[in-house]
């Protein structure tokens, strides 16, 4: 567990020291700030003291930032060679792929604690339905985990970042969107199972406030899943 | 810590990188590992580092099979790759205390380590600069010091002193001789003259094969028993000086190198010794010998008489 920290502690840091994850606070506050309070639909046409508007925001802006930052994971290291002097410490390939999935969800945190004073402002507003608000949030989180880990694994899978970024996106609009689309398209058993498949019905469930252990399941299925095919490529260097 | 390496072999594809080679590394030995591009160096290291997975045989550090024992053996061995990769936008003193952490240092250690470290490796004016804005010199002696911030008991270095500067050089090698008396290191490189300096035993492989091991003296000696002598003999002419030198019974072949200088190049049979015979006929003739020198074969003929087929 402490090689996993490290390695968390160390890949949060240099998205620090590389200025992205600068770029990426500016980008998500200032995209989720002007669409939640200025502009569209945004609070004060509403005229409800709800954050969903903030929600819809940051389930599309999440979806592309997310690959923005896992790309580089571990097609950087790749073709710098970099992996080749992590793996030959004392650390195995799953120590690895957590610490690194653990430091771009630790950066994602970040960014959604600094839209805080959306809450804040709220509160003060008009009454605020405190469940609703926490299970917004911890949809986001689970949401930005699935993604992080189909973009750890796309990022395991290549040595170029432009590669890994596109097909994380890629990977990635299934379950935004063409699952839901699909599921829509048929009926019976494939729909069903295309639905199930939707990311979106999950996290409107759990963002509605509704604790459902099967939305819980499938977003923790995408993540093993995910981190378990990366750390499965990155073994696969000793097949060649 | 002993390394024992048995009937290892590895295969991409149907290419066999490395070939069935067994060998063993004793503490306090410096192994060099020479071989030409390609010949299985770097896939060996990477296997005893366990980057690479063991193809068919065993790999034995201190006793315990590789296979077997679990990442924490790693700690025990520090490694600087081929091409010494290393995270160009961090700053030195952080990635030297993010690898001693990694290694298994306590934290209360690290950075008593990593002082230690910046000032074997003469970092300190660079410490706080991020790696990428170092020269190559001195990314080279980053990787030394991450390969021995944990103070490991096995050094494996690939090419340890490519791109430093002659006296970085010297450096490299002196502290590499001060390590290797109490631990086991194996180091590669393509400097013929690096390994006589700083290896006690060679190992050269081809093909993924073991062709010769030993050290510098005994390889010399496996690989020409013949004695090549350089004289200078004056107060006669060249000619009669060379007819009588073809006399000697050892000699098998006497070039004339200077008629001006009166120089030769004798080479003597398999085994036999020419520098008294050579004494005694310029005292019988009433010559006089004025240099004699004794050429070695060099480590460049030998590695490629060993390499070259």
């Amino acid at each position: 567990m402490r090689e996993v920290l490290i390695i968390c502690r160390k890949e949060l840091r240099s998205f620090f020291d590389s200025l992205i994850a600068y770029i990426l606070l500016v980008l998500f506050l200032g995209f989720s700030g002007f669409f939640t309070w200025m502009y569209g639909s945004d609070i004060f046409l509403v005229g409800q003291t709800t954050l969903r508007g903030f929600f819809s925001v940051a389930y599309w802006s999440l979806f592309f930032f997310i690959p923005a930052l896992t790309m580089r994971l571990l097609a950087e290291e790749k073709k710098t060679g970099t992996i080749e002097l992590l793996l030959t410490k004392a650390v195995s390939d799953r120590q690895v792929v957590l610490g690194k999935f653990l430091g771009t969800l630790a950066l994602v945190s970040i960014a959604l604690l600094f839209t805080a004073p959306y809450v804040i402002t709220l509160a003060n507003i008009g009454n605020l339905d405190q469940g609703e608000i926490l299970c917004g949030y911890f949809a986001l989180l689970l949401m930005s985990g699935a993604y992080t880990s189909i973009g750890l694994f796309t990022s395991s899978i290549t040595n170029n970042q432009i590669v890994a970024f596109l097909t994380a996106i890629f990977i990635g609009l299934f379950f935004h969107l063409i699952f839901e689309v699909l599921a829509s398209n048929f009926s019976g058993w494939l729909g069903a199972l295309f639905s199930m498949l939707s990311l979106s019905s999950h996290y409107d469930s759990i963002s509605r406030g509704v604790l459902d252990s099967r939305d819980l399941i499938y977003f923790a299925s995408i993540m093993i899943v995910g981190l378990l095919l990366a750390e499965l490529s990155l073994t696969k260097r000793n097949v060649a | 810590m002993d390394i024992e390496i048995e009937n290892l072999s590895k295969r991409y594809g149907t290419q066999k990188a490395v070939d069935n080679i067994s060998f063993k590394v004793r503490t306090g030995e410096i192994l060099g590992f020479l071989g030409p591009n390609g010949a299985g160096k770097s896939t060996t290291m990477k296997m005893i580092t366990g980057y690479l997975a063991i193809g068919d045989g065993n790999i034995k550090i201190g006793g315990d099979a590789v296979s077997d024992a679990g990442d924490g053996i790693r700690r025990h061995i520090g490694y600087l790759p081929e091409n010494n990769p290393l995270y160009l936008d961090m700053p030195v003193m952080d990635y030297l205390a993010f690898c001693a952490a990694l290694q298994g240092v306590a934290d209360d250690k690290i950075p008593v380590r990593v002082r230690e470290m910046i000032r074997v490796t003469g970092l300190n004016k660079e410490k706080h600069k991020k790696i990428g804005e170092l020269s190559k010199g001195y990314r080279q002696r980053v990787g030394l010091a991450q390969a021995m911030i944990h103070d490991p008991e096995i050094l494996i270095l690939d090419e340890p002193t490519t791109g430093l500067d002659p006296n970085q050089i010297v450096e490299i090698r002196k502290l590499i001789r001060e390590i290797g008396k109490e631990k086991t290191v194996i180091l590669s490189t393509h400097i013929l003259p690096e390994v006589e300096a700083t290896c006690d035993r060679i190992l050269i492989i081809n093909k993924g094969k073991i062709v010769a091991d030993g050290t510098s003296e005994t390889l010399r000696k496996q690989a020409s028993g013949s004695e090549i002598i350089k004289v200078r003999i004056e107060d006669g002419s060249h000619g009669d000086i060379q007819f009588a030198l073809r006399q000697l019974a050892g000699a098998s072949q006497v070039d004339l190198l200077d008629a001006a200088m009166n120089r030769f190049e004798v080479q003597s049979q398999p085994g036999a010794s020419l520098r008294r015979d050579i004494f005694k006929m310029c005292t019988e003739k009433g010559w006089v010998l004025t240099e004699m020198t004794a050429l070695e074969t060099r480590l460049e003929d030998i590695f490629r008489n060993l390499t070259m087929n």
